[in-house]
C-alpha cells in the first residue's frame, strides 16, 4: 500500500487533452512515443518477437477505434488511450512496494523501477489498461508524460512537450497544466466540454478528451425539381440572361 | 542532429535525426519544415526500426538458382556494374527499346527519366499509372494542376470541404494537419467514401457511396446547381472556356473543336456587339446559350450551353441516380443547397488587390470557400479521368479554383494546358530520345503507333488502347513484355517496385510470366534486374540485384523538374543527404544510375570523349542543367547563392540546403497567393523563375478540346486512325465533357454471381508492403480481416473472425472476416500489402503475414474478360490506362467448417538463400 500525496495549493497538474473530434487514428503518437521513450533514459520498451509469429511489446500508449450509433448512423471514434496520470490513483495505492508514486509538484505518476518487482497489481488496478508489464526488465513500464523532455532546458521551449503531443499529425492533443485554470487546455476542456474517462469509477483523471462534434450548414431547404428536366429551368434561364463583362 | 527528409512513404516530410554514439536515436519532424511543421506520423517515427531492419539487402547479387528459386551468389559490385554494362550496351548498340525500365515509388524521376531518355528508350515509366494517373491526366488536361502533388485545398479558409474516396495514403500529413485546422475552425468535412475509418471517421457528414459512382453523385450536385441557378457565371467567362464556340456540325471533320478565326483565336459571341469576337476579348459580353452562325454558314454553340443541356436532363437528377449510388435523393439535394449557400452566401473576402493577365484591377480577392480533395478512391476505376473531371467541373462552375477557401494550385503548377513536351518517339542512333519518353499528347499526331495503330511502347502506353497514358502503364510490363517475347524487351529493370506480389494486380500470373521458358529453355523475359533496397517478394525473380541504401544513408533531390514539396505558398524542393553510413555493401540506387550512364557514354552524364561528368548523385544535383540556369535544386543557385529558380550551378549549394534545413522555399508575395492562372504578376514571376515557359493565362477547360481531337479521328476526320476494334471505344470514351459509366469490368462481369465491390485501403501507420518488416509498425498490423457490413454478415450467416471464401471472376482466396457498420452495405474492404509471401522481407517462417495475412489482388485480374476474338484489353482506364483495381466485384460465402485456418492462396516459401565465395578462393 502506498500512500498518495496530499496535493499541495498552487501544485500543477500537468496532463493532456485529447480532442476524439480530430484524431483520425493514425497511430503517430503512440510510435513517436515508443520511439522517443525506447532510447531515452526514462524507460526502454522492449519489443518481442520483432520478426515472428507473435509480434508484441511494450507501448506507453494504444489506439482503439470504436463504431458508436448516432441518430441512426453508425459514427467511428479513435480512442487513443494512456496513462491518465489520475488524481486517485489506484495504481498507486496498490503498488506494495512504493514503486509506483505519484508526484506532489506536478501530479506526474511514474515506476520507480528500482522498487518495482513486477507483481502487476498496478495493471490490475488501473481500468484504462495503461500499464504493462516489462517482461524482460521484470518491471513495470508506463507514460512518464516525457518527464525527460519537458523539464529539459536544453530543448527550446516550445519542445518541451511530450513527444505524442509533438507529433500529432491533426493536432488533436495538447499538452499542459489543468490546474491553471487560465492554461490553454483549461480553457479548451471548459469551451468544449471535456470529460473523464470512466468518471463514475472516481480516480479523477487528469487527462481529459473531448468529444465528438458535428459542423452543420444552415442552408434553404432542399429545393424540389423546378422543371421536368427537359431544357434549362427557369432559375439558370433566368441568370444567364444577366449581362456578364469579360 | 542532421536535418533531412523522410522517406517512410510518399510525403517527403522534413525530419531531425538525432544521433547518439553514431547509433540512430530520435527522429522528429522538423518544425521549420513547409511540408508537416513538426508532426511526424506513424511510418516517419518509425524510421529507426527501417535502418535496422533485416531485410535489407547487403551485397549485389546474381541469380544462380531457376528465377523465382532466391538462389543467388553474392558478387562484388565491380563485377555487378560490369554485367549491368554489358548488358544495356549490347541493347543500345540494337535497339534501345528493348530496355524496359520501370520505377516503383521513385522520388527521382527527373534522374531515371533522364537516363532513360538519354539511353533512347520509349520503354520507361514510374508506378503512377497504377497509383494516380487519373487524377493527374484529369487535372492537367482540365486546369493545369492536379488533386494531390500539383493542389491542396485551402485549409485556412475552406469552410465546407469535400473529400472523394479514400485519400489516406498520400499527402498524409499535410491532410492530417489540414483537417485539423478545418476542425479547429468548425467547417464541415463531408466524406464520400464506401468505408468510415481515418479521415472519414471525424467527417462531420459521410456518404457511403456505391464504389464506382462517385462521378454520378458529382453530375447529379451539378443538375440540381444548374437547376438552381447557382453557378459562377462570371467566373466562368474570364476564367474557362465555358463561353468558347464548339462547331456544331455533326459528320464534318471539325465537329467539336472550337471555332476559331483566320489568326487561330478561339471564338464567343458578344451579346453587346452582336458579333462573334475572340473569346479571349476585353469588355465583351459573352454568351453562355443559344447557336449562333459561323462566317462558313454552319452554327455553333457556347461549350457551356452543352454542359447545361446534358447535366440538366433528368437523366442526372439525383432521384434517378440516387439509388445506383447508394445514396438518397433529398441528402443529394441537401448537399448541393449547403454547397450552393457556402460558395455564392458566404464567400471569403480578402483585402488583398491583385492584377490579372488582361490588365484588370481587382481591389480585393474574392474566394468560394468549398474547397474539395480526391485521390485513389476515384482514380482507380476505369471511369476515373472522367469522374475526376466531373469534380473539376464542378469547381469551376463553383468558381472555386485557386480562390480563397478552396482548392489551390501548388508551386510549379499550373502549367499550361495540356503542359510539357509530347511523349518522346524518336532518338538518332546511339543517341537520346527526341523528348522525355513522358509527356502530354495534344492529339492523335501525338501518339506512338505504327502504321497499322498499334502500340510501339511495350505498356501500350501513348497507344490506342490508352492515349493519354501520361505515367505510363507500369501494371501491364511484364505481362507485355510476357506476351511479346524477347523480341520486344531483352532487359526489364525494376528499381524499388514490388511487381512480383502487391504491386501486381494478379501475383499469380505475374509470377508465373516471370519464370515461363520457351521451348529452347530461355525465359519469354530474357533478363530482369532489380534494384532495391529490401528483400522484396520481387527480389527472387531478378538475375542481378542492384542493392540500394535506405533512405538515411543517401543523397536524393526532391526536384521541381519532378514531383517538388511545393505548396499553394510558393515552389519548394528539398534534399536528402546521408545520415548513416552503410554497414553493409551497398550503394544508393541513384549513385550506381549515373556510373552506369558514365560507363555507357550517355549525353549528358558523359563528354564528348566518353568519360563520366558526374562522381556521385550529389555531384549531378549541383552541376547538371537540364536547360541553362535550371537544374534539379532551385534554390541558392548562382555564384553568390541568391539566383531563384534560374542560375549558374553553385558549388555550395548542398551546404546552403543544409544550413536552411534540408530544403529550400519561396514565399510568394500576397498578390500572387490565389489565381495563379489569370494572376499577371504570379504568372510573370514563375516565367521569370523558369517555372513555365509562357506567362499567358492559364484558360481553364471546361470543354476538352483535346478529346474531341481523339473522337474525330476513331470516327474518320484524322489521322494516324484507331485500329478498327478501337475505334468504338475511343468515340464513346473521348467525350470533351464529362460522362459517367458503369466501371468497365463491373459493366462484364455477372453482378448476380458477383455481387459486391471488394476494394482495399493503405493503414495509416504502413507504405506499401514497407511497413512489415517494421518491428514497430507491424506490431500494429500484422494480419488483416475482410471487414463486412453487419446486415450483409447477417445475410451471409458468418460472424466474426469467421473464414470465408471470396470470389471473383478470376480467382478465389480464403480470409477472416471482421463486421462493422461504417460501411456501404454492398462493400467488403480490407488493408492492403499487409499479406506477404513466405520467406520475403525476412520474415520468420510463421509470421502472421504469411498464413493470417492476404491481398486482394489474387483475385484481381490485369485483363478484362475476352470479348469476341479480340486480344483482351487491359484492367485500366479506357484513357488514362490507370489500373482499375478498385473495379473489382466479388462474392462472399463461408468456408467449410473443416477448412483450414489460414489465408489462401498460399505459395511456397522462397527466402532468399545466398551464396558466398570466401575472396581467397575468388
Amino acid at each position: 500500500m502506498t500512500m498518495l500525496p496530499e496535493r499541495a495549493p498552487g501544485a500543477k497538474k500537468l496532463g493532456l487533452v485529447i480532442d476524439l473530434d480530430t484524431c483520425v487514428g493514425c497511430h503517430a503518437c503512440a510510435v513517436n512515443c515508443k520511439e522517443w521513450n525506447t532510447g531515452g533514459e526514462a524507460a526502454i520498451l522492449p519489443d518481442y518477437d520483432k520478426y515472428g509469429p507473435q509480434p508484441d511489446g511494450v507501448w506507453f500508449n494504444r489506439i482503439h477505434s470504436y463504431e458508436t450509433e448516432e441518430g441512426g448512423c453508425s459514427r467511428t471514434v479513435n480512442l487513443p488511450r494512456s496513462c491518465l496520470h489520475c488524481e486517485d490513483a489506484l495504481c498507486v495505492t496498490v503498488c506494495p512496494t512504493g514503486a509506483s508514486y505519484k508526484r506532489l509538484e506536478d501530479g506526474i505518476v511514474l515506476v520507480d523501477t528500482d522498487k518495482c518487482i513486477g507483481c502487476q497489481l498496478c495493471a490490475w488496478a488501473c481500468p484504462y489498461g495503461a500499464r504493462e508489464l516489462d517482461e524482460k526488465a521484470g518491471v513495470m513500464r508506463k507514460c512518464t508524460l516525457c518527464i525527460d523532455r519537458i523539464y529539459d532546458e536544453n530543448l527550446p521551449a516550445a519542445e518541451r512537450e511530450p513527444a505524442c503531443v509533438a507529433t500529432c499529425p491533426s493536432r488533436a492533443r495538447h499538452f499542459g497544466d489543468l490546474a491553471d485554470p487560465q492554461s490553454e487546455v483549461s480553457k479548451l476542456v471548459k469551451e468544449r466540454g471535456g470529460v473523464d474517462l470512466l468518471s463514475d469509477l472516481g480516480y479523477r483523471p487528469t487527462n481529459k478528451y473531448l468529444p465528438p462534434r458535428r459542423a452543420t450548414i444552415p442552408s434553404a431547404p432542399a429545393e424540389a425539381p423546378s422543371h421536368d428536366g427537359k431544357g434549362l429551368g427557369a432559375a439558370l434561364l433566368k441568370l444567364l440572361d444577366k449581362a456578364l463583362s469579360r | 542532429m542532421a536535418r533531412t527528409t523522410c522517406y517512410m512513404c510518399a510525403c517527403r516530410c522534413g525530419i531531425k535525426v538525432h544521433l547518439q554514439d553514431g547509433k540512430l536515436r530520435y527522429i522528429e519532424g522538423n518544425r521549420e519544415h513547409p511540408i508537416n511543421r513538426g508532426v511526424l506520423c506513424a511510418k516517419g517515427s518509425a524510421g529507426i526500426m527501417t535502418a535496422v531492419s533485416p531485410a535489407r539487402l547487403s551485397t549485389p547479387l546474381r541469380r544462380i538458382g531457376p528465377r523465382g528459386s532466391g538462389s543467388f551468389e553474392a558478387i562484388s559490385w565491380d563485377e555487378a556494374m560490369s554485367i549491368a554494362t554489358d548488358r544495356l550496351a549490347a541493347i543500345r548498340a540494337s535497339d534501345p527499346n528493348r530496355l524496359a525500365f520501370y520505377t516503383g515509388r521513385d522520388q527521382s524521376q527527373s534522374l531515371t527519366g533522364h537516363f532513360a531518355r538519354m539511353f533512347g528508350t520509349i520503354n520507361f515509366a514510374a508506378h503512377g499509372g497504377f497509383c494516380s494517373v487519373n487524377m493527374a491526366a484529369a487535372g492537367l488536361y482540365s486546369v493545369g494542376g492536379a488533386f494531390w502533388e500539383f493542389g491542396e485545398p485551402d485549409w485556412e479558409h475552406a469552410k465546407l470541404f469535400l473529400l472523394f474516396g479514400v485519400a489516406e495514403d498520400h499527402d498524409s500529413n499535410p491532410i492530417k494537419l489540414g483537417l485539423g485546422r478545418l476542425k479547429a475552425r468548425g467547417a464541415k468535412i463531408i466524406s464520400i467514401n464506401p468505408v468510415r475509418t481515418g479521415y472519414s471517421a471525424i467527417a462531420d457528414e459521410f456518404l457511403a457511396i456505391t464504389p464506382g459512382t462517385d462521378g454520378l453523385l458529382v453530375l447529379a450536385l451539378i443538375h440540381c446547381l444548374l437547376e438552381a441557378g447557382r453557378i459562377d457565371t462570371e467566373f466562368l467567362i474570364r476564367y474557362t472556356n465555358a463561353h468558347h464556340l464548339v462547331i456544331d456540325a455533326p459528320g464534318a471533320p471539325d465537329h467539336g473543336l472550337i471555332a476559331r478565326d483566320a489568326a487561330g483565336r478561339e471564338l464567343c459571341f458578344d451579346r453587346a456587339s452582336h458579333a462573334l469576337v475572340p473569346a479571349q476579348s476585353l469588355g465583351t459580353d459573352p454568351a453562355l446559350s443559344g447557336s449562333f452562325m459561323l462566317p462558313d454558314g454552319r452554327y455553333a454553340r457556347p461549350a457551356f450551353a452543352l454542359l447545361a443541356e446534358r447535366y440538366g436532363d433528368a437523366q442526372y437528377a439525383p432521384e434517378t441516380i440516387a439509388e445506383r449510388c447508394g445514396i438518397d435523393a433529398p441528402t443529394i439535394r441537401r448537399i448541393a443547397a449547403e454547397i450552393a449557400e457556402v460558395a455564392f452566401n458566404q464567400p471569403v473576402v480578402l483585402a488583398q488587390p491583385w492584377t490579372d493577365t488582361a490588365g484588370r484591377h481587382h481591389p480585393t480577392m474574392t474566394g468560394r470557400p468549398v474547397a474539395m480533395h480526391a485521390m485513389r478512391g476515384v482514380s482507380a476505376h476505369s471511369n476515373g479521368f472522367h469522374t475526376c473531371r466531373s469534380i473539376h467541373v464542378l469547381q469551376m462552375l463553383l468558381g472555386a479554383l485557386d480562390t480563397p477557401g478552396s482548392w489551390r494550385y501548388k508551386s510549379p503548377y499550373p502549367k499550361p494546358i495540356p503542359c510539357g513536351s509530347p511523349p518522346g518517339r524518336a532518338h538518332i542512333p546511339g543517341g537520346p530520345l527526341d523528348a522525355p519518353p513522358l509527356g502530354c499528347p495534344r492529339g492523335p499526331e501525338d501518339l506512338l503507333v505504327d502504321e497499322a495503330g498499334e502500340a510501339l511502347r511495350l505498356d501500350r502506353a501513348f497507344s490506342w488502347d490508352a492515349p493519354l497514358a501520361i505515367h505510363g502503364l507500369m501494371h501491364m510490363a511484364i505481362a507485355r513484355a510476357y506476351e511479346a517475347g524477347p523480341q520486344k524487351i531483352d532487359t526489364l529493370f525494376l528499381f524499388m517496385a514490388n511487381m512480383a506480389w502487391n504491386s501486381a494486380m494478379n501475383p499469380g500470373e505475374t509470377t508465373r510470366m516471370l519464370t515461363e521458358c520457351d521451348e529452347e529453355g530461355n525465359y519469354r523475359i530474357p533478363f530482369v534486374i532489380v534494384a532495391d533496397a529490401f528483400a522484396s517478394e520481387t527480389v527472387a525473380y531478378a538475375d542481378l540485384v542492384l542493392p540500394d541504401t535506405t533512405y538515411l544513408e543517401r543523397h536524393d533531390c526532391i526536384s521541381l523538374l519532378d514531383r517538388p514539396i511545393g505548396s499553394a505558398h510558393g515552389p519548394a524542393d528539398a534534399i536528402r543527404v546521408p545520415v548513416l553510413k552503410p554497414d553493409r555493401d551497398v550503394r544508393p540506387f541513384q549513385d550506381v544510375l549515373i556510373e552506369l550512364a558514365g560507363r555507357l557514354g550517355l549525353a549528358d552524364f558523359a563528354d564528348d570523349r566518353g568519360r563520366p561528368l558526374y562522381s556521385s548523385y550529389a555531384d549531378y544535383m549541383v552541376r547538371h542543367e537540364r536547360r541553362h540556369g535550371v537544374g534539379p535544386l532551385a534554390g541558392f543557385r548562382g555564384a553568390d547563392g541568391l539566383a531563384l529558380g534560374k542560375g549558374a550551378p553553385n558549388p555550395g549549394q548542398l551546404e546552403r540546403y543544409i544550413e536552411n534545413g534540408g530544403f529550400w522555399k519561396y514565399e510568394l508575395p500576397e498578390e500572387q497567393l490565389y489565381f495563379k492562372h489569370a494572376n499577371r504578376a504570379y504568372l510573370t514571376g514563375a516565367r521569370a523563375m523558369g517555372l513555365i515557359d509562357d506567362d499567358a493565362q492559364i484558360v481553364l477547360q471546361l470543354y476538352v478540346e483535346t478529346l474531341q481531337r481523339f473522337r474525330l479521328a476513331a470516327e474518320g476526320h484524322a489521322r494516324p486512325r484507331p485500329p478498327e476494334r478501337l475505334r468504338e471505344r475511343i468515340s464513346r470514351y473521348f467525350d470533351p465533357l464529362p460522362i459517367w459509366y458503369v466501371p468497365l469490368e463491373e459493366a462484364m462481369t455477372d453482378r448476380a454471381r458477383f455481387p459486391l465491390h471488394a476494394i482495399t485501403q493503405r493503414p495509416m501507420a504502413m507504405y506499401h508492403s514497407w511497413g512489415s518488416h517494421n518491428a514497430w509498425l507491424r506490431q500494429i498490423l500484422s494480419e488483416n480481416r475482410l471487414y463486412v457490413h453487419q446486415d450483409l454478415a447477417a445475410e451471409l450467416g458468418v460472424a466474426d473472425e469467421d473464414w470465408v471464401w471470396v470470389r471473383s471472376r478470376s480467382g478465389s482466396l480464403r480470409c477472416q472476416i471482421r463486421t462493422m457498420r461504417g460501411v456501404n452495405r454492398d462493400t467488403v474492404w480490407t488493408w492492403n500489402a499487409i499479406g506477404k509471401r513466405a520467406g520475403a522481407w525476412a520474415l520468420k517462417h510463421d509470421a502472421p503475414e504469411f498464413h493470417r495475412g492476404f491481398l486482394l489482388n489474387h483475385v484481381i485480374s490485369e485483363f478484362l474478360p475476352k470479348q469476341g476474338d479480340d486480344a483482351p484489353h487491359s484492367n485500366s482506364d479506357p484513357i488514362t490506362g490507370q489500373a482499375a483495381w478498385f473495379d473489382l466485384t466479388v462474392s462472399v460465402e463461408p468456408c467449410a467448417p473443416e477448412s483450414p485456418a489460414e489465408t489462401s492462396p498460399r505459395w511456397g516459401a522462397n527466402p532468399l538463400r545466398i551464396r558466398t565465395t570466401p575472396e581467397d578462393a575468388r
